[in-house]
């Protein structure tokens, strides 16, 4: 068995019967305790093939190996296998009808069996690491962006995940908001966390990730270490969009 | 003297009444007649039960039968082209039986199906409130479908999304995260159909049932004067919708300043 936590083999993603292929056979592979970041203009595929990561997006061919076992196979438990990758959204997605506590232990409680006490002395903790346990009894409209994102990491994190998936988890944000959210990633990455991120931060990308993919018209075109992606890409359709973005 | 039905007309009203000043005296006269003679009034307290308990009973039932009409077509709606299987072809069947339930029951009168319910489909059962009820339930049910369709439709995707990543599957996100959300955001619309089908049940004379409407009916048609039956018939649906939109404006102000 190989230390690939997450292995994307050959996967396809078709529209229309297959007139618009927003994935189109992407071969890709993570490991434990990788960084990866995912850049690539709009159009390119990039959130396709994170959310067919954990099948949000159902693949229409190749298949999803996670910890080894075929997850696009239709005997596999999708629910239980979802519950070890957690997932932030760009547009946060906190349940506007419960607390942030509520927000946070619902997951753990009905589906980890946890007790209520259990799962929000976690959450606490966690609220504890990103500033916010003042906020554990107020709902998500009465925070602001940046909370409502540092919330979303940490409602993921109480299912202890074995990989986190970021689905351009600050394209949503006010400016002065991107850093506090950021920050929390890069304190989750320092700890070992597996994380696979989708972004547009290239600075996150430079400093953070131990690998760099770029993708472009639903297929990798590069992959590397940033130093190389950045400095000294093969690619000319990677140095058109760096040089676009940087 | 014991009063009777058979007794319908009042020779003369007592002389208090009469003693009044011309105007005064006719119209007492026509007020013991509509209400006093006889104890009529109390016909008028069992329309009101009978209209009230009608309504209830059809609310219970249409928002039962709503919620799961309205689940069956959602699910499919968002489910079937990834569906596969038996599974598929039952929610499909359930589907096109919920699709035929909406069309008859939207695209027929109220009146028409109550008819039908208590003197073909029930024709042996003397029970005027239960079938009565059952038939607005049902009819209620196929509005409340949509209305709870609309508002689980008006969640956003992200939801969905978000509950099934942490691993919640299909109908624990349901139960957990979106019916909560959407029953929020149409408890007024609810609200304001439970009023509407208190005024609908005002032709469940057409079986016989003593509702507010049949009592003025009845009462006018005893009296040979219409007037006063049939106003304070009004009178009560006036007073009742006046109360219930009372109750559903403070709902929706609570609702407004709650969190969300």
């Amino acid at each position: 068995m190989s230390a690939d936590i997450i292995q994307a083999i050959n996967l396809e993603k078709h529209f229309n019967g297959g007139d618009i292929k927003a994935l189109n056979g992407v071969n890709a592979s993570v490991k434990k305790g990788e960084v990866v970041v995912v850049i690539g203009p709009s159009g390119s595929g990039k959130s396709t093939f994170l959310r067919c990561l954990n099948l949000l997006e159902v693949p229409t061919g190749g298949q999803v190996l996670f910890e080894g076992v075929d997850i696009t196979d239709k005997r596999a438990d999708i629910n239980l296998h979802r519950q070890k990758m957690g997932m932030v959204f760009q547009h946060f997605n906190l349940f506007p009808h419960m607390t942030i506590l509520k927000n946070m232990t619902l997951a753990p409680v009905k589906l980890l069996g946890k007790s209520q006490a259990e799962a929000e002395a976690k959450a606490k903790a966690l609220l504890e690491r990103v500033g916010l346990s003042d906020r554990a009894n107020a709902y998500p409209s009465q925070l602001s962006g940046g909370q409502k994102q540092r919330i979303a990491i940490v409602r993921a994190l109480c299912m202890d995940p074995e990989v986190m998936l970021f689905d351009e988890p600050t394209s949503a944000l006010d400016p002065e908001m991107v850093g506090e959210v950021l920050e929390v990633m890069k304190e989750l990455a320092k700890e070992g966390m597996t994380m696979v991120v989708v972004t547009h931060e290239m600075g996150f990308a430079r400093e953070m990730a131990d690998r760099v993919i770029f993708m472009a018209e639903g297929k990798i075109v590069e992959e590397g270490a940033p130093e190389k992606i950045f400095s000294a890409p093969e690619q000319a359709r990677t140095r058109e969009f760096l040089a676009k973005v940087l | 003297m014991k009063p009777s039905a058979s007794q319908t007309w009042p020779l003369k009203a007592p002389d208090w009444i009469l003693n009044g000043p011309e105007w005064l005296s006719d119209l007492g006269y026509d007020f013991y007649k509509s209400f006093v003679f006889d104890n009529r009034y109390q016909m008028y307290i069992k329309g009101l039960g009978n209209t009230l308990l009608l309504t209830l009973l059809a609310l219970l039932i249409g928002v039962a039968l709503g919620v799961v009409i309205s689940l069956i077509r959602v699910s499919w709606d968002k489910n079937h082209t990834e569906m596969q299987g038996p599974g598929r072809f039952f929610l499909g069947f359930f589907n096109a039986l919920a699709k035929i339930y909406l069309t008859v029951i939207r695209g027929t009168p109220a009146v028409v199906q109550l008819m039908i319910m208590y003197f073909v489909i029930f024709a042996s059962s003397r029970n005027k409130v239960m079938v009565a009820a059952l038939s607005f339930g049902i009819n209620s049910g196929a509005y409340v479908a949509e209305i709870i369709r609309g508002g689980i439709m008006s969640i956003d995707e992200g939801q969905m999304e978000a509950g099934r990543s942490l691993g919640f599957g299909y109908v624990a996100t349901m139960r957990y995260i979106i019916l909560p959300q959407a029953f929020k955001a149409v408890l007024p619309t609810l609200a304001n159909e439970f009023i509407v089908l208190l005024k609908e049940t005002a032709v469940a004379g057409y079986v016989g049932l003593t509702d507010v409407t049949y009592a003025g009916n009845i009462i006018g048609g005893n009296c040979y004067d219409y007037l006063f039956p049939l106003l304070m018939s009004a009178l009560i649906y006036l007073i009742l919708v006046m109360f219930f939109t009372f109750l559903v404006g403070k709902l929706e102000r609570r609702l407004r300043s709650s969190e969300r």
